[in-house]
């Protein structure tokens, strides 16, 4: 690559930066957009055990565990490396904060986690949750999943996170003694539960789930929407050619080996060609081994491209979530507008709209002033409610509004920047997949015209 | 010199024996006089041609003028260059059928000019074909393309059907115009020269239908009874043959699921850009990006197409002619061996009835010979001569036999070790492309990723990104 051009932007110049240098490049970017948190610590998921335990109905099960640590920056940049802090927790409580964090901000792009099961599989990879392979990429998945709620502005700041990755001492406790291992946990979820955000979750959950119009949709949302479907439909597609794709390459590569095979078979019975069908059957043998390690690399492509699947649901969400503030909005509204109504007639006496009150006072009979002061009286407290509802709404449907506005942009530019980089570190893959390629055949011809 | 070319002097105790100058005619039984007259018109033999009626020699001598030759012909610069091209097709009454042009271009002297351009059918090859074999059961014809596709289901007149038969044809022809018995035997020559018409009427003049018969029912009477002795050197070949038709099959096969294979992986290929380009309609920052590796990816598309395409056309063809080779192989072991049953066979033909001589020698006069009058002595003296006639008929016959089994085994040692060189070469370029080929290949997808790549940076540093420090 040293022919092409200036060398000022060092990243593109050097075409041999494996996908997981551009990883790093990756975290250094969001580290140096410099959340508090990040300039406080270095959060990682190291490794991956197994673990056998009773479940909740009590059986026996195996479950995975995730092992995060947390180092103090300024530690490491002195160049002490103490011992860090870490504690292990499993899928599910990844889950858990999660939620949480969808709860407590809806106006927030949250973070997608690793997929739960292997898809978009080709046939190397198998769905088994347990397969190593899948296990360390989902590994790499949480350990991503962490550090971009550390980079995000507003995740970042939340102490339910900070406890997820450290908690070490917690002042609910008596004791000032770090909990071990499984107490842990349960204390970790004890503090998550007591927040009541599973109450919200529910309640939101069915809210979303109904169906519900609004009135006046905003225009930038439902766009927005809709680039979410089509976003997540494109990338489902893609991701599903490339894996079928994958799959053929490698039966192409795999059957070069056959190859390898029948030369050392053939230079047996052959004198002068001998030697040189020998080593090229060699050269044969390398370029169908060299597959494993291309698709290898070309997973962590298509784990890029996975996190922004997910991510288009996460922004979908986020405008489902405006569309019911605006719909609860537009409802207290409503319901506002109506009770005025209703004082206004009770006030004058005046039916203007049919209404079945109107209808009942006239065939029962009027009520009396007693009655109608004592309604009127109610009318005006839930007006007023009414009116602080409306307010409280408004000012919630704005601050959403704000929010996830700026949340979108901050997210729209940090895929288009992943999504470049991911494109870049996809052609850079592809060009050591072709030098591979020119220095085998190259070898392999030396030999052939030895034959 | 030319003139009656039958002539077969045999010296007892010394083994030079006068070989005649195209030996063709001792190839076929001389038992039919019109073969005999047929092959003493092929003896134009000038300059340049192997056999030189001149020298008498011995079959050994002869075989070391020929590898001597043979390295001379490496030295000396080709003197005939002959092609295969321009199909056409032609339409009878009763069928169609596809021509084919083969220009010749030689500076030879028994050729009348030095520029000849004829059509020749595909039936024309298998005749020349047939008559080379049939001249020279223990040389080694190069393949020529099958008569038809089963596997593919190809139609006769489809046309990369055509092109690649041209192609065999083409490298047909100029094996034999590189072996040095077979390019300058008559019937090479005529079917480069000749006229339609002349042709048809030459081919009529080959032996016939039942000499042709005849031949075919003494070599299946000959497998049947099997060699006894097979020297060392032709068990070593057969094994080689059987070996090497295994391995050339293999790599046949290979290649064919390679081709297979990176098929599939085109069709899937192809769905790529596409895909890239359907969501580069729904960016705005991200949607040239997304353009480009569309782009790059079609390009790559049809890179990879071009190199299985022509995978198709140059390794498998090559790899095919000579898993029809070892046929060949087999064949020419076969006639070998049946050459050497025949000579067995009559070998202990000959011992037999000298053995019968013997016996009869002690015989004393039988009974019937009496009553029907002679003189015991007389009939015995009869028999006698009888046997002794048919013994010396039986060396005679077994002397040219032994002669002609020689003449093949030095034929087949040597053309197998040309048919060796040969083969080599063949794989060995036909390998070399097909690595040339994928290196050119890897080198061009190359160098479109990295097209990709500075076009990323040339955007970056238009929009004014910081994004890769």
């Amino acid at each position: 690559m040293a022919d092409s051009g200036s060398e000022d932007i060092a990243v593109i110049g050097n075409t041999d930066l494996t996908p997981s240098e551009s990883q790093n490049n990756l975290k250094n970017t969001m580290v140096e957009k410099g959340t508090s948190l990040l300039k406080k610590m270095e959060i990682s998921v190291a490794e991956a055990e197994k673990r056998t335990g009773k479940n909740a109905v009590n059986m026996q099960e195996t479950y995975t565990v995730y092992l995060i640590e947390t180092r103090p920056v300024d530690a490491a940049s002195e160049g002490t490396s103490p011992v860090p802090d870490s504690l292990w927790r499993r899928y599910s409580e990844f889950e858990l904060l999660r939620n949480y964090l969808l709860v407590t901000y809806p106006f927030v792009v949250v973070p997608p986690l690793p997929e739960k099961r292997a898809e978009f599989v080709w046939h190397k990879l198998s769905a088994d949750n347990m397969d190593p392979d899948f296990v360390e990429r989902r590994r790499v998945g949480l350990e991503n999943f962490l550090l971009r709620v550390a980079s995000h502005p507003v995740l970042a700041e939340d102490k339910i996170f900070y406890l997820f990755l450290t908690e070490q001492k917690q002042e609910t406790q008596k004791s000032l003694e770090p909990l071990e291992g499984e107490k842990m946990e349960k204390a970790w979820k004890e503090t998550v539960f007591e927040t009541g955000f599973q109450a919200k979750a529910d309640s939101r959950l069915k809210a979303l789930n109904a169906t519900f119009r609004v009135k006046n949709p905003d225009k930038r949302f439902a766009e927005m929407k809709h680039y979410g479907d089509e976003l997540q439909a494109v990338v489902s597609q893609l991701l599903r050619v490339r894996a079928r794709a994958a799959d053929r390459l490698y039966g192409v590569y795999k059957v070069h080996g056959n190859y390898g095979r029948v030369f050392s078979e053939w230079s047996a019975i052959e004198k002068e060609m001998g030697d040189g069908l020998q080593s090229a059957g060699h050269h044969m043998d390398a370029y169908a081994a060299s597959i494993d390690d291309i698709l290898e690399e070309e997973e962590h492509y298509a784990d890029q491209l996975k996190e922004y699947l997910f991510y288009a649901d996460a922004l979908r969400a986020v405008c489902r979530k405006h569309e019911l503030t605006q719909y609860e909005l537009e409802t207290a509204v409503q319901d506002l507008s109506s009770k005025k109504q209703q004082r206004e007639e009770l006030a004058t006496g005046t039916v203007r709209t049919f209404s079945l009150k109107g209808m009942t006072s006239k065939l029962f009979g009027q009520e009396t002033p007693e009655q109608r002061e004592a309604k009127l009286k109610m009318l005006e407290t839930q007006i007023e409610e009414g009116e602080e509802m409306v307010k409280d709404r408004n000012v919630e449907c704005d601050e959403f509004v704000k929010g996830a506005w700026t949340d979108i942009e901050r997210f729209k530019e940090q895929k288009d920047h992943d999504l470049r980089e991911a494109l870049i570190s996809y052609a850079i893959m592809q060009i050591s997949m072709c030098k591979k390629g020119i220095q085998v055949w190259n070898n392999a011809k030396e030999c052939f015209s030895k034959m | 010199m030319s003139g009656p070319a039958v002539e077969n002097s045999v010296s007892s105790g010394n083994a030079s024996v006068t070989i005649p100058a195209d030996i063709s005619g001792q190839m076929l039984d001389l038992d039919e006089d019109d073969d005999l007259e047929v092959f003493s018109k092929d003896t134009t033999i000038t300059d340049g041609s192997y056999f030189n009626t001149s020298m008498q020699t011995s079959p050994a001598s002869m075989i070391n003028q020929y590898k001597f030759e043979e390295e001379e012909e490496d030295v000396n610069a080709k003197d005939i260059f002959v092609t295969v091209d321009n199909p056409e097709s032609h339409v009878t009454a009763i069928e169609t059928y596809i021509t084919y042009r083969v220009m010749t271009k030689t500076t030879r002297s028994e050729f009348d000019s030095s520029e000849f351009e004829v059509r020749r059918r595909y039936q024309d090859f298998l005749w020349l074909k047939g008559r080379l074999e049939e001249a020279h059961p223990t040389l080694i014809v190069h393949p020529l393309p099958e008569k038809f596709v089963m596997k593919g289901m190809v139609e006769r007149f489809n046309e990369d059907f055509i092109e690649t038969r041209r192609r065999a044809l083409h490298r047909f022809l100029n094996r034999i115009a590189e072996h040095p018995i077979f390019s300058s035997t008559e019937d090479f020559k005529i079917f480069l020269t000749a006229a339609s018409e002349e042709l048809i009427s030459h081919k009529k003049q080959g032996p016939g239908f039942l000499s042709r018969m005849g031949e075919t029912v003494k070599a299946v009477a000959a497998s049947v009874r099997g060699v006894r002795n097979r020297p060392e050197e032709f068990n070593d070949m057969q094994e080689y043959v059987e070996a090497f038709s295994q391995k050339i099959s293999s790599l046949d096969k290979v290649t064919q699921r390679i081709i297979r294979e990176q098929r599939e992986y085109l069709e899937e290929l192809k769905e790529c850009g596409p895909t890239y380009n359907l969501w580069s309609n729904s960016e705005q920052d991200l949607a040239e990006p997304l353009k480009n590796m569309a782009d790059c990816l079609d390009r790559c598309y049809k890179e990879s197409d071009e190199q299985v395409k022509q995978l198709n056309d140059q390794l498998t063809p090559a790899l095919h002619e000579y898993v029809l080779c070892t046929e060949t192989l087999k064949a020419v072991l076969r006639r070998r061996d049946n050459i050497q049953a025949d000579f067995e066979a009559k070998t202990e033909a000959l011992a037999t009835k000298k053995a019968d001589r013997e016996a009869d020698s002690k015989v004393l006069s039988l009974a019937w010979d009496s009553l029907v009058g002679r003189s015991p002595e007389e009939v015995k003296q009869q028999r006698q001569q009888k046997l002794k006639a048919e013994i010396k008929e039986m060396r005679d016959d077994l002397e040219k036999l032994e002669d002609r089994l020689e003449w093949a085994n030095n034929a087949l040692k040597i053309d197998w070790t040309r048919w060796n060189k040969v083969m080599r070469t063949d794989l060995r370029s036909a390998f070399v492309d097909t690595a040339e080929r994928n290196v050119s290949y890897y080198e061009k997808c190359l160098a479109i990723w990295e097209s990709f790549l500075h076009s990323q940076r040339t955007d970056a540093e238009a929009n004014g990104k910081d994004d890769f420090s």
